[in-house]
C-alpha cells in the first residue's frame, strides 16, 4: 500500500524551483509544424489560382472590362435590384401579416397562414414562377365585384400584370412564406413579459406590436432575413425563364449572340458578388441599429475600427520602444 | 373611513384542472396599504394580475373605485369589453412585476413616456416633464438616457415603479418587487414604496418581507391554498395570528 500524500507518483516532474534569475521564466511557444505545412501547401494552391486567373486567356479580362459597365448590363442590374427590392418589401410585408396571422387566437387566421406558408414552401419557385406567367390561361379577366355574385369591373389578366408583374408576385409569394417564419421566430424570441407590461400599461394593441415587440423581434429577424434577401436576389436570376431582362438573363443574351461564355458569365457573377457586400455591409448597420440597449457598450463600426487600427499602428510607429498590439476584436464578433 | 377602491368580491380563478382562487374576497380602502403573504402556490400572484385582467377570473367579479374590470354590466348579465376597452381601465391600475420588464430597447425616459403618450394620448413634452419628476422622485433624476441594462437590479426595479405612476394610477400593484434582487439591492426599492404609502397611495404589495408588511401595511392578507385565511392590522395577524396555517407559516419566514 502507498499513501497518497508523501510519495509522488512515479514520472511525476520534480517540484518547481524559484527561477535562476528573479525575473521569471521564458516561455518557448509550442511549433505548430503541421499548421504551418498546411498554411504553406493553400497557399501554394491560392497563388496557383490567382496566377491562372490572371494569365489564362479563357477568362478574357478585356471582354470583361468592356461588358462590366455597358448599358444593357447596368440596366440588367437594375432590373435585378428592382426586383428584389419589389419581392423583398412586398415579401416582408404580406409576411409579417402572415406570421401574426398565425400568432392570433383566431383558428381560422391561424390555419388560413399555415396553409399558405405549407403551400407555397412546397412549390418550387421556378414552377411557381412559370405558373405566373402563365396567369391569362388559368384566369383570361380579372374584376372586381361581388363574390360569386356580379362582376362590376374587370381587365384582360395579362395587360394588367406583365411580365415583370407576374415575375414580382411570383417572388413576393414565395418571399411571403419564408419571411412569415422568420418573423414568427423573432416574435417567439421576445419574453412574453414584454407584450404582458406593454398590456399592464394599457398602450393599444397595434402600438405594443409596432414600439415594443417588433424592434426587439429584429434582433433575432435580421440574421436570417439578411440571408433571406441574399438568397432572394440571386433566386432572382431564375426570372430568365420568363425572358425579363435582368442580369442573368442579359448576360445568356449576350454571349448567345457573341460566343464569349466565360467572361460574361464572369460579369455576372462579380455583379452579384458586389450587390452582396452592399447588402452584407447595410445589414451590418441595420443590426447594430436594433442592438441598442442590449450591450452596455455598443460595438464600433467598420470604419471606427479602421480608424482605430490605422492610429493605433501611428501611435505604435511614433513611439520609441516595442510597438504594442491594438486591442481588435474580429469583425464577425459583435460582443 | 375612507371609500372602498378595490373591492374583489368571491373570485375563483382555475388553469385547467387546477383550482387556483377559491372564492377570494378583499376590499381595499382608498389612500391604504395591504400586503399580500402566503406560501409559493397559494395563488397571491394570480389574485393580483386578476385585479388589473391580466388573467380574467371565472367566477366573481373585481372592481376598482367602483368601476367594474373587464365587464359592463346591465341588469343581471355581465357583457365582456373588447381589449380596447380593458386596456383604458389598466392605465387606472399599476402594475409592478418581479422581473421589471423594462422595454429593454427604449431609454429610461422612453419608458416611462410610452404609455402616457399612447394610452392616454397626452403631449409628449408634457409627459416627458412628469416621466422627469418621477425618476426625480426614485432618486434617478440622471439616469433617463441610460438603457434599462446599464442599470442595477434595485435601479431598474424604481424605474420600473416611475413608469407604473406615470399614468397617474388610482392603485399600485406589487408582484414580489424585491425578489429578482440581490440582497443588498432590496432595501432601496422598499424605501421607494414606503415613501409612496407616506404619500397616500393605494397599494397592494404581495412580498415575503415580513418587517416591510409590519412597518408599512394599514392591512395583512394571509392566503393559504386559494384562500384568504386570515387579515387585519399587522399586529394582529403577525404578532398573535388566529389561524394555525398562518402560525405555521410565519414559524417558517420569521
Amino acid at each position: 500500500m502507498s499513501s497518497l500524500t508523501d510519495q509522488a507518483p512515479p514520472g511525476a516532474a520534480a517540484p518547481v524551483a524559484d527561477p535562476p534569475d528573479k525575473a521569471g521564466y521564458t516561455v518557448v511557444p509550442t511549433r505548430h509544424y503541421a499548421r504551418w505545412a498546411a498554411a504553406f501547401a493553400v497557399l501554394v494552391l491560392v497563388a496557383q489560382f490567382t496566377h491562372g486567373l490572371a494569365t489564362n486567356p479563357v477568362w478574357e479580362w478585356e471582354v470583361f472590362a468592356a461588358y462590366f459597365f455597358s448599358d444593357t448590363i447596368v440596366q440588367a442590374v437594375w432590373v435585378t435590384l428592382q426586383l428584389t427590392a419589389y419581392a423583398t418589401v412586398l415579401g416582408f410585408l404580406l409576411g409579417t401579416l402572415l406570421a401574426f396571422m398565425r400568432l392570433s387566437r383566431s383558428p381560422v387566421l391561424q390555419t388560413v397562414a399555415w396553409t399558405y406558408i405549407w403551400i407555397f414552401r412546397s412549390i418550387p419557385m421556378i414552377v411557381q414562377l412559370v405558373f405566373w406567367f402563365n396567369l391569362s390561361a388559368l384566369y383570361e379577366q380579372l374584376g372586381v365585384g361581388i363574390p360569386f355574385g356580379p362582376v362590376f369591373w374587370s381587365v384582360d389578366s395579362n395587360s394588367l400584370i406583365g411580365t415583370i408583374g407576374a415575375a414580382v408576385i411570383g417572388l413576393t409569394l414565395h418571399q411571403a412564406a419564408y419571411a412569415a417564419e422568420i418573423v414568427r421566430g423573432g416574435v417567439l424570441a421576445v419574453d412574453s413579459g414584454q407584450s404582458e407590461a406593454a398590456a399592464a400599461l394599457g398602450i393599444p394593441r397595434l402600438r405594443q406590436i409596432r414600439r415594443i415587440v417588433l424592434p426587439q423581434a429584429m434582433r433575432a429577424i435580421l440574421p436570417t432575413a439578411g440571408n433571406e434577401i441574399i438568397g432572394l436576389l440571386k433566386g432572382t436570376s431564375v426570372v430568365y425563364v420568363m425572358a425579363i431582362g435582368e442580369l442573368f438573363y442579359q448576360v445568356q443574351v449576350i454571349y448567345g449572340r457573341n460566343g464569349r461564355v466565360i467572361p460574361l458569365l464572369l460579369v455576372a457573377t462579380a455583379w452579384y458578388v458586389v450587390l452582396t457586400s452592399l447588402l452584407s455591409l447595410a445589414q451590418y448597420y441595420v443590426e447594430r441599429h436594433y442592438a441598442r440597449g442590449a450591450d452596455r457598450t455598443p460595438p464600433p463600426t467598420p470604419l471606427q475600427r479602421v480608424r482605430r487600427l490605422v492610429l493605433g499602428m501611428r501611435a505604435a510607429a511614433a513611439r520609441p520602444g516595442p510597438p504594442t498590439p491594438v486591442p481588435l476584436k474580429p469583425f464577425g464578433d459583435r460582443r | 373611513m375612507s371609500e372602498v377602491m378595490v373591492d374583489v368580491h368571491g373570485v375563483h380563478k382555475s388553469f385547467g384542472p387546477l383550482h387556483v382562487l377559491r372564492g377570494v374576497d378583499l376590499r381595499v380602502r382608498a389612500g391604504e396599504v395591504t400586503v399580500i403573504l402566503g406560501p409559493s402556490g397559494s395563488g397571491k400572484s394570480t389574485l393580483l394580475r386578476t385585479i388589473n385582467h391580466l388573467e380574467k377570473v371565472n367566477r366573481g367579479w373585481i372592481s376598482i373605485d367602483g368601476e367594474l374590470i373587464g365587464y359592463r354590466r346591465a341588469g343581471d348579465k355581465l357583457y365582456e369589453l373588447k381589449e380596447k376597452e380593458v386596456l383604458k381601465q389598466r392605465t387606472h391600475i399599476g402594475f409592478v412585476f418581479q422581473n421589471f420588464n423594462l422595454f429593454p430597447h427604449l431609454t429610461v425616459l422612453e419608458n416611462l413616456v410610452e404609455a402616457p403618450v399612447s394610452a392616454l394620448r397626452r403631449p409628449r413634452r408634457e409627459a416627458e416633464d412628469t416621466a422627469r419628476r418621477l425618476l426625480d422622485r426614485v432618486g434617478l433624476a440622471d439616469k433617463a438616457g441610460a438603457y434599462p441594462r446599464q442599470l442595477s437590479g434595485g435601479q431598474q426595479q424604481r424605474v420600473a415603479i416611475a413608469r407604473a405612476l406615470a399614468v397617474s394610477p388610482k392603485v399600485l400593484l406589487f408582484d414580489e418587487p424585491t425578489s429578482a434582487l440581490d440582497p443588498e439591492l432590496v432595501g432601496e426599492v422598499l424605501d421607494v414604496i414606503k415613501d409612496l404609502a407616506r404619500s397616500g397611495t393605494t397599494m397592494v404589495v404581495v412580498t415575503h418581507e415580513i418587517g416591510f408588511a409590519r412597518e408599512v401595511a394599514d392591512t395583512v392578507v394571509f392566503m393559504d391554498d386559494g384562500l384568504i385565511v386570515e387579515q387585519g392590522p399587522p399586529a394582529a395577524v403577525l404578532d398573535a395570528p388566529q389561524h394555525e396555517r398562518t402560525r405555521a407559516f410565519l414559524s417558517k419566514v420569521l
